[in-house]
């Protein structure tokens, strides 16, 4: 009873939520939005005890994604104005993208049938001992650890090509070089000089 | 008096989960804040001590212990301030921000463990529930600087924010070591693995990790000399400038709460938690000083807290890129190397691998 209650008040704020990042008008209140239906949904997975896929949702998402958004959308200089120019002249793109995108995640549930779920017979809950995030390892480390290795191996070209992108080196520039700051030692800067004292005149 | 105790313990056992769970949530929530209260104190005293000063020395408590009331006169004037709202402020996240600072940093004992038998969950994913929690800490700070609409906070809040973001991957890195070396995410069983003395703690064998887990988490909490979130000289006081009163006050509950969190975690992680170093060795072991308790927690917690307050007492502060590069190409390098060390360690079963557990 007390999951159902639970899970009734986190989708409606989720939904809500949703509903906020598009509806809102300052950027980083949108973003803030999206923030907050990640955590709504992250409490919706805890509801059916995928704990594991909860807490990555906010470590990876909330932790990291978004605050980078939020770094961008802060640093940014919007204009508004400028933005919603036109916005009734590509709606029907939207409207037809946001259907498509219905469509297609009705046919995949359709086909799959739920993906062999009993709909009808409820939640069933695991045992107290059970680790999500053990079973979960498990699987990954050895069904599915050429897939992942690949996955694993695709992040990080993609983190060299990012990192390769931001790169870019101009001749003449003035940059300090910290490791050769940090290197350096009190003999190489300074010279104590002995001045013999001389005799007053 | 002793079957009043029996039926006072017979009473708390018949009380529902959820109440015994909500007043644990409270005992620990006032008892983090209680810490905090003494440990400000305690480091004005220590870094006192340190400048040839006295610190605190004129509240007292019913007349004994010269500054011990400080903390409380502090908090009572913080109170009786008024919380100035600047007009261009963005209302609603400017009031939320200091709460969504400080929530984290209390939310996050319910998975740690501070006796065998004292924890509020024991949740199997308490390693990356305290990972997730901590990376949510950020909020409040970005919050604070971008709605006080103030060039400062806002540079300040920047500052941070990368900051913390980039330390989390070494902290991150230096908890998979933790991980490999306790095969748990339960930061009970992470504890537990580690008996058998001093010697058997993860610092031993997770050495590198342990140092980079230390640094990682002072620049984590912005402390000295890592502070440069609110360097004085550059940019006032960073992101909580346009604070005053009790919104500043749970800026600054939080940034200590955040200590306490970071030093109890490294004691849990690499220093046994609550098992005892003399715990294992001949003689010693055997008495009441072999036996694990919370006493012990506290007594590493204490030692851990007093390096962060030596840090800021004798560090100088670094400079902004020198951070980003100690973390990016320092810290992080470290780990991903001790990584692989642990990996060879595991494959020849030596130092946490050769316990039973492993096989």
């Amino acid at each position: 009873m007390l999951v159902e209650i639970l899970f009734y008040i986190f989708a409606t704020l989720l939904v809500a939520g949703a509903l906020g990042v598009i509806t809102a008008r300052n950027p980083v209140y949108s973003v803030l939005f999206l923030v907050f239906s990640f955590v709504n949904s992250a409490a919706i997975w805890l509801l059916v005890e995928a704990e594991f896929l909860a807490i990555v949702l906010v470590l990876v998402y909330v932790g990291a994604v978004m605050v980078l958004f939020l770094f961008v959308v802060m640093m940014l200089d919007i204009n508004l104005a400028e933005i919603r120019q036109g916005f009734t002249r590509f709606a029907w793109l939207g409207w037809i993208t946001a259907l498509a995108l219905i469509a297609e995640i009705t046919a995949v549930i359709w086909r799959n049938g739920l993906g062999g779920l009993d709909v009808g017979r409820g939640f069933v809950s695991e045992p107290a001992n059970y680790s999500n995030t053990l079973e979960l390892g498990r699987v990954l480390y050895t069904h599915y650890a050429y897939p992942f290795e690949l996955a694993a191996v695709l992040l990080v070209v993609a983190i060299v090509a990012a990192i390769a992108l931001t790169l870019r080196r101009r001749p003449g520039l003035k940059v300090q070089d910290i490791s050769h700051q940090v290197a350096v030692r009190a003999e190489d800067r300074l010279r104590v000089v002995k001045v013999a004292a001389e005799k007053r005149s | 008096m002793h079957t009043q105790i029996t039926h006072l313990l017979a009473l708390w056992g018949s009380l529902p989960q959820l109440v015994r769970t909500v007043v644990w949530i409270l005992v620990i929530t006032i008892g983090v804040i209680l810490c905090v209260a003494f440990l400000t104190l305690w480091e004005r005293k220590v870094i006192g001590w340190m400048q040839l000063r006295r610190g605190p020395n004129r509240v007292r408590i019913f007349g004994m212990l010269p500054g011990l009331g400080q903390p409380f006169a502090d908090v009572f004037k913080l109170l009786t301030k008024e919380v100035v709202v600047p007009s261009a402020a963005n209302k609603f996240l400017f009031r939320i921000a200091p709460a969504l600072a400080l929530i984290p940093a209390i939310a996050a004992w319910a998975v740690i463990p501070l006796s065998p038998q004292l924890v509020v969950s024991q949740a199997n994913a308490g390693l990356l529930y305290l990972l997730a929690l901590s990376s949510m800490g950020v909020y409040g700070i970005i919050l604070a600087g971008w709605s006080a609409n103030s060039k400062y906070a806002l540079l300040g809040a920047m500052r941070s924010a990368a900051q913390m973001v980039a330390y989390e991957i070494a902290m991150g890195f230096a908890l998979v070591g933790v991980l490999m070396a306790a095969g748990s995410m339960n930061l009970g069983q992470i504890v537990q693995h580690q008996e058998g003395g001093f010697l058997a703690w993860n610092w031993f064998w997770l050495f590198p990790l342990f140092v980079v887990y230390l640094i990682a988490g002072v620049a984590e909490t912005n402390r000295a000399p890592f502070d440069v979130a609110e360097g004085e000289s550059e940019i006032v006081a960073g992101f909580h400038v346009e604070y005053s009163g009790i919104a500043f006050a749970l800026f600054f509950l939080a940034e200590y709460a955040n200590m306490i969190l970071i030093s109890t975690l490294t004691a849990v992680f690499f220093f046994g938690g609550w098992l005892s170093p003399f715990a294992g060795y001949p003689g010693i072991g055997h008495t009441f000083l072999g036996d694990p308790s919370f006493f012990w927690l506290g007594l590493k917690v204490f030692v851990f807290l007093f390096l962060f307050l030596w840090f800021r007492a004798t560090f100088p502060r670094y400079r902004y890129d020198q951070i980003m590069r100690l973390g990016w190409k320092a810290l992080i390098p470290v780990t991903l190397v001790w990584i692989g060390v642990e990996m060879i360690m595991a494959a020849i079963h030596i130092g946490p691998w050769a316990r039973p557990w492993f096989h």
